[in-house]
């Protein structure tokens, strides 16, 4: 296991010690609401107000979190101080901003329980740590399991973002292997009912999420992780929407890789995060290519450095990881286990106070029981964007549309949907005002709105009667 | 900004009761545009009175689809402005209500072109929502051209049909980016 880091390779001082924490950092009710309400003088943002003064509510988390002060700091400490090109120069800016880089690796591979630094490759967001991964299945030896070819089988969900769905389509049209998925039922949950015809020998990778950034469905990844090697299939997860909310044990969940991006936890912009065990970063051939993923170079080949540096071609994201680092040590001081238990007494008040409003459909489970703080919904006779206008003119920041799971919608009949996402910073008084916010929307637009309005069919596009 | 100077009476009555709504027969071109950021759709459907004169009139213009109150009310004010001008008034009305939208709220439009359109100046103020308004024009203005040029050689006029290639939206200052595609 990696070990402290020492104090002087850390970054901005982080947050004062959690009051009411006992030994085990881990609070419980009020103490743990009041503790977490604290939280909010750690983030800037939350003080200021929008269109006319009104006080931001920012429930667009599951797009973008925003950052405390540490994190803040971390990167302008590090641009003020230490900033240098890393692994490369003969002084000493170099070497202490490489101590910096790569004390963010150790950190970043602590937190989700990585049995090594080695194991954490950096990249420019989850999207190309998805990416790099499905790449290499087509980009290896022929023969070797980083090939794959007609015949071989990419297994992904129906409740995928495009970033785990789009790179393995393209690599079944590269390769010729076949894509399938497992379906979402009417309980929003993947249907598992048929996964034996799904799952077989001929499944090379199964690319799941741990968590829907829609639904909000946590999936059963260490099952399927263990049905999935039993038949020889490698494991992808995006982590995208799980490591900012819940305790992650990749090694634990057992997945050969694991995707997520720095700033959906309360991290920056410009870095995200490949996990891989390292038996297979050590076999699976290079994504981009260039400086500082080469072992020798010659005028006409090249062989190539040990990971994590194959994977990090070219000048890294330097302060961007440095403030990830930081990012880690904060929520490590709050608690994962703290950060999951409050995110979950705001689900379940959203979850609640939305069940009770009429004309109003959730998307997703509407209990808290294996599920995350993305809720989202739609309303009869008001479009999803149209929701958003009036929320947003009440302050409240939510997402509207496809969220990047457009199949995702169009299985459940919607073009898309209103979806609010929470973080350890929000409060349930800020849940009540998105709940007024959409009463004052339904009031807006008035009941019963016809042909053109939200919810409609997808697949609407033949001719029909209506108009005039 | 208030809400109901953004949604004015004008839109909120043009989306519950669309103008010129359903697909109709006959046409010589029909598109499909899609605004990939939420997913909002039209089918649209132009006939001109001669394809083969590209100053002749719109004779009609048809259209399906899903979208938000902007994206559909737009459609419909679109619809009462275009037909039964000569095709190069339609493109001059067009453009002046492109110019109106993406002004980030500096042009409030010229009523006498415009007419009920200028309702929609209100939505220049939020970048987020042009590419609703625009929606439908973009979709004409796609139709139409495929019309005027499709006409050259083409078959018979109802021989489009509804397997067009969706074309994508992601033009913010409404160019015609996206007027590939559509009829083949």
């Amino acid at each position: 296991m990696v070990t402290t880091l020492p104090a002087e390779s850390g970054t901005a001082p982080g947050p004062a010690p959690m009051a009411g924490a006992g030994d085990s950092g881990l609070l419980t009710g009020p103490e743990l609401v009041a503790a977490m309400r604290a939280l909010r003088d750690d983030f800037p943002i939350l003080d200021r107000t929008v269109r006319d003064g009104k006080p931001l509510v920012y429930l667009d988390s599951g797009a973008t979190s925003q950052r405390p002060v540490s994190v803040i700091d971390a990167e302008q400490d590090f641009l003020a101080t230490r900033n240098a090109a890393v692994k490369r120069g003969a002084h000493q800016l170099a070497e202490e901003a490489t101590d910096a880089y790569e004390a963010a690796r150790e950190r970043v591979a602590r937190f989700i329980g990585a049995a090594r630094a080695d194991e954490v490759v950096f990249t420019k967001n989850a999207t190309e740590a998805l990416n790099l991964v499905a790449y290499a299945f087509g980009n290896g030896a022929a023969g070797s399991r980083w090939r794959l070819g007609p015949g071989d089988e990419v297994l992904v969900t129906e409740m995928e973002h495009h970033a785990n769905l789009v790179p393995w389509q393209q690599l079944c049209q590269r390769t010729g292997a076949t894509l399938r998925w497992i379906e979402v039922g009417d309980d929003f949950r993947l249907r598992l009912d048929n996964l034996d015809a799904l799952l077989t020998e001929r499944t090379k990778v199964l690319a799941l999420t741990h968590q829907s950034n829609v639904l909000g469905t946590v999936n059963p990844v260490a099952e399927l992780t263990a049905a999935a090697h039993r038949v020889g299939a490698l494991v992808v997860l995006d982590a995208c929407q799980s490591v900012p909310h819940q305790p992650v044990d990749v090694s634990a969940l057992g997945v050969d890789f694991a995707a997520f991006s720095g700033h959906k936890m309360l991290g920056p912009t410009g870095i995200g995060v490949l996990y891989g065990r390292y038996q297979l970063l050590a076999e699976m051939p290079p994504f981009l290519t260039g400086g500082s993923m080469i072992e020798q170079v010659f005028m006409d080949h090249s062989t190539f450095a040990a990971p994590p540096a194959r994977f990090e071609a070219g000048t890294p994201m330097t302060s961007q990881a440095v403030a990830l680092g930081a990012a880690v040590d904060y929520l490590e001081h709050v608690g994962m286990a703290n950060v999951a238990a409050y995110e979950q007494v705001l689900t379940g008040h959203a979850l609640q106070r939305l069940s009770g409003l009429d004309g109003v459909r959730l998307l997703g489970p509407d209990t808290v029981e294996h599920r995350g703080g993305a809720v989202s919904f739609v309303l009869d006779g008001v479009h999803p964007h149209d929701v958003g206008q009036i929320l947003d003119d009440a302050g409240i920041a939510v997402r509207v549309g496809h969220h990047c799971a457009w199949p995702l919608h169009r299985k459940f009949g919607v073009n898309g949907s209103v979806r609010a996402s929470f973080a350890a910073y929000n409060t349930i008084d800020e849940i009540d005002a998105l709940v007024d916010g959409i009463v004052a929307a339904q009031r807006f637009f008035g009941a019963g709105v016809p042909a053109g309005g939200p919810a409609v069919p997808v697949g609407s596009v033949g001719p029909v009667g209506g108009g005039h | 900004m208030q809400m109901d100077q953004l949604y004015q009476e004008i839109i909120l009555d043009h989306y519950r009761a669309p103008h010129h709504h359903g697909l109709r027969e006959p046409f010589q071109a029909q598109v499909q545009h899609v605004n990939p950021v939420c997913g909002d759709e039209v089918t649209l459907r132009v006939r001109l009175a001669d394809p083969r004169d590209a100053g002749s009139a719109v004779v009609d213009v048809s259209y399906d689809g899903a979208g938000c109150s902007i994206s559909q009310a737009s459609t419909s004010v679109m619809t009462d402005l275009v037909i039964g001008r000569p095709l190069p008034q339609a493109l001059e009305v067009l453009d002046e209500f492109t110019d109106m939208v993406t002004s980030r709220g500096t042009k409030s439009g010229d009523e006498d072109a415009l007419g009920d359109a200028v309702a929609f100046a209100g939505v220049a103020r939020y970048p987020a929502r042009v590419k609703c308004a625009l929606l439908g024009w973009m979709a004409f203005k796609d139709a139409a051209t495929q019309a005027v040029t499709g006409s050259a050689g083409a078959g018979a006029a109802s021989a489009a049909s509804a397997d067009n290639t969706p074309n994508t939206f992601a033009d913010t200052n409404g160019s015609d980016s996206n007027s590939t595609g559509g009829r083949q």
